[in-house]
């Protein structure tokens, strides 16, 4: 039975490392959809991350620092869309410049507000969001298969954990099922053609603006306060742009998505596992090729080997109303 | 444009709009600096004394200058053709390959041949890293600024694979090449002053400086006097026009794209063969998404990308400076500066310029009314 410990266990930190990518990637979705392109994700995630690690740090909560996470993420998402949506400039080099910006910011102000070289303190328990026993859990612990799939690989994460996999049903429903998600999409396909109908292009577009902001909050706060006990230098380590090759290989949708973000994830803490051991065929595997794996899958999907990724017609293009 | 307010003057939208934008950075950086508890006026004189006051600090801002002169005009060859190339760093960093190749594996051969080999090889190596995204983008429409990123990451791993499993000298604990051999080393210009006894201060500046000059007029000569330049502006002024005009467009694209990935090659020269002597991890260091900036900064013309190097080179050193002589600030608030300058002179361009527009529109009603 050792060998079902080993899969559950793999299964188990899959979902982990899923989580932060699985928030951005829906924070682009969002954001992408409307016609902002958002190579900032990275720079997001790692402002969240900090304020929330600092926050939690100071004001002795997990809440605090959620909060601090996502108002941060906002602020610069805000930044991005003030320079794209109201003054049409160019959405990659703005995304760049938010990646860079918050790259010197976060360990300019960990520095010398903490003076641990970049990093905040390290959390205590109270100051963290737990793993979360499910009901029941220890009870069917002993269950062979079913019993060991509830008690070690979907109970005992922590509450972000379940609410990212809420997202994904939620999204689908907000983008395909509301009227709010219909003119999102549409000022994403024909901006000009939601303008004539009255819908206000640049608002829909700040919305989902925000609503990028918000989850990429959440995503650098689980980083710092849920799966680490504390923010450190460049933590995200392009779980960012991770999040933006699932979105590409999830060609704009929310529930691919999410098995896109979890193949990633699974893809990581297969290699994680596998560091220095030796296989029945392949010898020891280089872990930097199960690391260049998702991109190498994206960079196959966008030149049509894999179906083809279509992206939403306006990205990238600032609306100018009138000609 | 003309809804914007007035058009601008070509030597203001040259000078005075990157001046205003960069002013506007480095105002936002005094905040940042003011709220860290440091006195602005201070900092900015000692990261200017730092970067221009001893020969040394010019050496080293010139060095510095010479990674931003051949990371810019990568961007802005690509950028002259409607592409956005944001896989210079990638392509800088898989070059540093080729000079290894050069170093380490030509050592036989005598160091003039072996510094020609190191160019030839470099430009080939980050052209080849180039070009399956130039040829995706090309022949399949794959969008060029995902799969660059992409490449840029792919070359991460295969970078760390090859220096791990292949380059190490087994004895090194070290994931980096043994050091280059005394003549498989490009020259300080401290030694070639001193081939002609000049006396220089040390510094890591050594002939790629030289190379780099030599491209920025290479690239002005090809950009603005031959019929590649001018097939590879209309491409970017108008794809339809050049499709119009019997233009091999998937063609220039690759090729617009190669000559860009070989230009960010050359910062392995620098890095790799002119001052750290081996090739090792992660060397590339951001400068290929700071050219980015230096672009933006020098409206991609050649002297400007040159001048707005040397700004950058500047800021590298002095930042340094900065860092050392005030333990609260970090070479990370240099990282900000330069995330500030590419927001204001990259993305928010277009905010000042009607204002100035306007304002050149009220100083001179008569030029504007000819121009209109």
């Amino acid at each position: 039975m050792e060998y079902l410990d080993t899969i559950a266990q793999v299964l188990a930190s899959t979902i982990r490392l899923t989580i932060p990518l699985l928030f951005a990637c829906l924070a682009g979705l969002y954001s992408e959809r409307s016609g902002v392109f958002d190579i900032g994700l990275e720079g997001k995630m790692l402002v969240a991350a900090f304020a929330a690690g600092a926050a939690a740090a100071v004001g002795h909560s997990p809440w605090l620092g959620l909060l601090a996470g996502v108002g941060t993420s906002v602020a610069f998402a805000l930044l991005h869309g003030f320079a794209v949506i109201t003054h049409r400039g160019d959405q990659i080099v703005s995304g760049v410049a938010v990646n860079i910006i918050a790259l010197g910011l976060s360990a300019q102000l960990g520095s010398t507000w903490f003076g641990l070289g970049g990093q905040t303190p390290q959390l205590q328990p109270e100051e963290r969001f737990l793993e979360l026993t499910l009901p029941g859990a220890e009870a069917v612990a002993s269950v062979p298969v079913l019993g060991q799939i509830y008690s070690q690989i979907l109970s005992g994460h922590s509450i972000l954990v379940y609410f990212a996999f809420a997202m994904v049903p939620l999204t689908w429903w907000v983008l395909f099922r509301t009227r709010f998600g219909l003119r999102l999409r549409a000022v994403g396909e024909n901006p000009a053609a939601a303008d004539t109908a009255g819908v206000s292009v640049n608002g829909m577009r700040y919305a989902a603006v925000v609503c990028c902001g918000v989850l990429c909050g959440f995503a650098g706060t689980y980083l710092s306060i849920a799966q680490s006990a504390g923010f450190s230098r460049s933590m995200t380590a392009g779980k960012g742009f991770i999040a933006l090759a699932a979105l590409v290989f999830a060609k704009w949708q929310p529930v691919p998505a999410m098995w896109a973000c979890l193949l990633f994830g699974f893809l990581d803490a297969v290699a994680i596992r596998l560091q220095g051991t030796e296989l029945p065929l392949a010898g020891i595997l280089p872990v930097q090729l199960m690391q260049a794996v998702p991109y190498i899958l994206t960079v196959a999907l966008l030149a049509g080997f894999i179906g083809r990724a279509t992206p939403p017609k306006a990205g990238g293009v600032p609306y100018v109303k009138e000609r | 444009m003309s809804a914007r307010g007035g058009e601008l003057p070509w030597w203001a939208d040259a000078l005075v709009m990157p001046a205003l934008n960069l002013a506007l950075a480095f105002l936002v950086s005094g905040g940042v600096l003011l709220a860290l508890g440091e006195d602005p006026i201070e900092c900015v004189q000692i990261m200017f004394n730092g970067a221009f006051g001893t020969g040394s600090g010019i050496g080293y801002t010139l060095f510095y200058a010479t990674n931003f002169i051949f990371t810019g005009l990568a961007f802005a060859v690509a950028f002259h053709a409607g592409l956005f190339n944001i896989g210079v760093e990638g392509q800088a960093y898989i070059a540093g390959l080729g000079v290894a190749l050069a170093s380490l594996y030509f050592e036989f051969l005598p160091a003039p041949l072996i510094i020609l080999l190191a160019i030839v090889f470099s430009a080939a190596f980050g052209a080849a890293w180039a070009f399956i995204p130039a040829y995706l983008q090309a022949k399949r429409g794959s969008h060029l600024v995902i799969t660059t990123i992409m490449f840029n990451f792919i070359a991460t791993a295969l970078m760390a694979f090859l220096l791990v499993n292949v380059l190490k000298p087994t004895a090194s604990m070290a994931p980096e090449t043994r050091t280059f051999a005394e003549h498989a080393r490009l020259p300080l210009m401290q030694d070639v002053f001193g081939w002609f006894g000049v006396p220089m201060a040390q510094s890591p500046l050594n002939l790629s400086f030289v190379w780099a000059l030599i491209c920025a007029a290479a690239v002005a000569v090809l950009i603005w006097r031959t019929r590649l330049g001018y097939e590879l502006r209309t491409l970017g002024a108008s794809p339809d026009a050049a499709v119009y005009a019997g233009m091999p467009v998937t063609r220039l694209t690759i090729i617009a794209l190669m000559i860009s990935g070989a230009l960010g090659g050359f910062l392995a020269l620098n890095e790799v063969m002119g001052s750290q002597n081996r090739l090792f991890l992660e060397f590339s260091g951001g400068y290929g998404f700071v050219g980015i900036a230096v672009a933006l900064m020098g409206r991609s013309r050649s002297i400007g990308i040159v001048l707005a190097a040397i700004l950058f080179g500047a800021l590298y050193q002095g930042g340094a400076e900065l860092a050392f002589d005030k333990p609260n600030i970090t070479r990370d608030m240099v990282v900000l500066v330069q995330g500030l300058v590419i927001l204001m002179a990259g993305a928010l361009e277009h905010m000042l310029r009607p204002a100035v527009g306007r304002l050149f529109a009220g100083l001179s009603p008569a030029s504007t009314a000819q121009e209109a």
